[in-house]
């Protein structure tokens, strides 16, 4: 009887495993008209729409089937589908995330190959390059900018040509926005927000190749410094401070008179908050230059996909300047492509201050294994105004340094 | 083997018979059950890394290694296990009595004979469980919203409420700071020095955190009406003869109660504590929707952290590893309260654990 149950068991066994997917080893290649499944983490409708519309007219042109599934939760939604050896052929990968995939060769590197590789900013090519090898198009980017409310500008008493251009003019505005009784900076509590202070200071998380955690430097230092002063002083405040979601709602509620945020802001602004009178400048340059971060995501091709071919001809559609230029119109996102810039900038010249930042913008930190580490660190910068800098930086240096070991 | 021997005569063909009729159910379970259970213990001692099947070739063993950065190894991976692990028991210590207590207090409200509408008492009770734990999430969002329904009633008792759900500070050092024990903001170093598992006792000590304790009494709140409803259900068991027969012996209404009703009541309330623990060591949709382990960590559980270290962290073997922890301080802490909660049948003097006063008996 016990032998029984244990044959049943082994047919369970054997059953289930059978169902565990194919081999590893490399995909062979269908040529050919392609059944693509883009998964794409979409920003809300307009999104959506524009990328189904443009997926839709290229499987038309190209003979090929397309169908594009916006994700509830990309990250989930992904490693379910890694897990499950059945991943969709093209996916976005978000910057902050592309190390964690290329680094367990979820990822086909085909990005080199494209004929516009060279037409990326170079801010957005290091975003998506590891150990050296740039793997997928970037499809667009934001930057961080400083928003003004020109309403609460003028109660202050300033005007167009006070508006900070350096950390020094920065502190001495905020100080005569603050004694009307106004909060003068809204500032978002994590690293993708005071990393721009690190890096206008000269200093960053990591070395450029990604090898080598560069957290505990004097530059950063100064960075956090500087920026605690300001939370000190009152000068800038964290939106939970301010009864706020983020940045943008306390800017847009009028709390506060400056803000920094990308150039998501401008679909939040004119959705929620019409009203609100408003200019976009390039963030205060600290002690080494300007500095602000670029968010960005790319067109991932699954390292899996029996389509590769087909799915870099749609990667090479969707990066196209005409359709970047259309998905900017669509869904207010800037073209990751330098030769798309005037055109851009003629369409939306507001956001000039935005696009500008490429040229000095720092992209996420990019390494495997950093969420844990960067979501200890946004802790840490939650209680910045009490705590020490120095402290924090030897923290995450400490566990930076732990996660790029193994 | 008696047994055995007997049994291969004119009923030989039953065992066979029997499996056969058994078959599905072992079918369903060892597929979605056992099977399920063994593959993740294999992803708890190996390195995969999410792609492709974890029964492939190629796939590491890697021992204890993912047991060992949880307990042993100096780390971000066993601090954030520790920090999730203090705040659950917290969790558990505060939310299990609760409930537990609540639902036994309500169930005796309604189960009484003259109250009016208790069936209206008892559905309203019953209410929160039977409502998405996720709508009911989003609703104490907005309760407990700075400017929420919350704080405004605080403020109209010229009480300044918290920000609630952006507040990591723990009760217990408030407390031990309104006191004036500690000083919260330089806390001693004897506490701070050193402590179990990379975590020092002050953090230990820091009981729940505000944020913490929202999600408390929305836990609180939602399950006594299950719980309710299971000491309703033996409430209306205990016959009526043996209350009457307390009654004519004299016995008052406490006596009543802690004499006659809540031993009989002992089954539910065990049933009620397990599945009160089990339900509050894997509390995992509120603190999804409500804070993802923020403010400061301190609504980091082990099962959201588990989900957090394979998803999106990338590292199975680490998330599965937590889980099979979790799942041995369920089985510990339901063994440990089987045994608080077991039949003590031989007869023994009565002993209290506190002198009574006056008392010649």
């Amino acid at each position: 009887m016990v032998r029984a149950g244990l044959r049943a068991l082994a047919v369970v066994c054997l059953l289930a495993l059978a169902a565990c997917g194919p081999p590893p080893g490399p995909v062979p290649q269908r040529t050919g008209p392609a059944d693509l499944q883009i998964l794409i983490g979409s920003s809300g409708a307009a999104e959506t729409k524009a990328v189904t519309d443009a997926a839709a007219a290229w499987a038309a042109a190209s003979g090929n089937a397309v169908t594009v599934i916006p994700a509830q939760d990309l990250d989930q939604q992904l490693g379910q589908a890694f897990a499950g050896s059945s991943p969709p052929d093209v996916f976005y990968v978000d910057a902050a995330r592309f190390a964690d995939f290329a680094s367990v060769g979820a990822l086909e590197p085909y990005a080199d190959a494209l004929a516009a590789a060279g037409d990326f900013y170079p801010t957005l090519r290091q975003a998506f390059t590891y150990q050296g090898r740039f793997y997928c198009a970037p499809k667009d980017f934001a930057t961080l900018a400083l928003q003004i409310n020109e309403d609460l500008w003028a109660r202050a008493g300033l005007s167009a040509a006070d508006v900070p251009r350096d950390w020094a003019q920065l502190t001495a505005v905020a100080e005569r926005i603050a004694a009307r009784g106004i909060t003068p900076l809204a500032l978002g509590d994590t690293v993708e927000r005071i990393g721009a202070f690190l890096v206008q200071a000269g200093g960053w998380l990591i070395s450029p190749d990604g090898t080598k955690a560069t957290a505990d430097s004097p530059q950063n230092a100064a960075a956090l410094t500087y920026v605690q002063r300001l939370l000190r002083a009152g000068l800038a405040r964290y939106p939970s401070a301010l009864d706020t979601g983020w940045a943008g709602e306390a800017f847009g509620r009028g709390l506060a008179a400056m803000t920094i945020e990308g150039n998501w802001i401008k679909g939040a602004l004119a959705g929620d908050y019409p009203d609100v009178r408003y200019t976009v400048h390039a963030l205060p340059a600290g002690p080494a230059g300007e500095g602000t971060l670029s968010f960005t995501t790319c067109w991932g091709i699954s390292a899996r996909t029996p389509y590769r071919s087909q799915a870099v001809a749609f990667v090479q559609a969707m990066t196209a300047v005409d359709q970047q230029l259309a998905f900017a119109s669509a869904y207010g996102v800037m073209p990751s492509v330098v030769t798309a810039r005037d055109r851009y900038l003629q369409a939306f010249p507001a956001d000039r201050a935005f696009l500008d930042g490429a040229g000095h913008a720092q992209g996420p930190v990019n390494a495997p294994k950093m969420g844990n580490v960067l979501s200890d660190f946004d802790t840490q910068l939650q209680r910045l105004a009490v705590a020490d800098p120095q402290a924090i930086l030897r923290r995450l240096q400490r566990n930076m340094t732990a996660a790029l070991r193994g | 083997m008696a047994e055995a021997h007997r049994r291969s005569g004119i009923r030989g063909d039953e065992a066979a018979a029997g499996w056969l009729f058994v078959a599905p159910a072992v079918l369903i379970l060892g597929l979605f059950l056992v099977l399920p259970i063994g593959m993740a213990l294999w992803v708890s001692v190996s390195g995969w890394n999410g792609q492709g099947s974890p029964f492939a070739p190629g796939v590491p063993y890697v021992g204890a290694q993912n047991y060992a950065s949880l307990f042993v190894e100096d780390g971000l991976t066993r601090e954030n296990f520790m920090i999730s692990i203090r705040n659950n028991l917290y969790y558990v210590a505060v939310a299990v009595p609760a409930q537990t207590l609540l639902a036994l207090a309500l169930a005796l409200v309604v189960n009484q004979r003259f109250l009016k509408g208790t069936s209206f008492f008892r559905t309203a009770f019953y209410f929160p469980s039977v409502t998405s734990s996720v709508a009911i999430s989003v609703v104490f969002l907005f309760l407990f919203a700075n400017s929420g329904a919350v704080n405004a009633l605080l403020a109209a008792f010229g009480i300044s409420g918290p920000a609630w759900f952006a507040d990591p500070r723990g009760l217990l050092h408030l407390l031990l700071g309104g006191l004036g024990l500690v000083d919260v903001a330089n806390p001693p170093a004897a506490l701070t020095g050193g402590g179990p598992f990379g975590l020092s006792w002050w953090e230990w000590l820091a009981g729940p955190s505000v944020a913490m304790s929202t999600i408390i009494m929305l836990v609180v709140w939602t399950t006594s009406g299950t719980f309710m409803l299971i000491f309703l259900a033996a409430l209306q068991d205990v016959p009526v003869q043996v209350e009457e027969a307390s009654l004519i012996d004299g016995a008052n209404a406490w006596q009543r109660l802690r004499h006659v009703t809540l031993p009989m009541l002992k089954p539910a309330l065990f049933l009620v504590v397990t599945l009160g623990l089990i339900g509050t060591w894997q509390v995992f949709d509120q603190i999804y929707v409500m804070s993802q382990g923020k403010p400061a960590n301190t609504t980091l559980t082990p099962a959201y952290l588990s989900y957090r270290t394979a998803f999106s962290d990338f590292e199975y073997g680490v998330g599965a590893a937590i889980s099979f922890v979790l799942f041995l301080i369920i089985v510990v802490m339901t063994l440990l309260q089987r045994w608080i909660m077991r039949d003590r049948d031989e007869p023994r003097p009565r002993r209290r654990w506190w002198p009574r006063r006056g008392s010649t008996s």
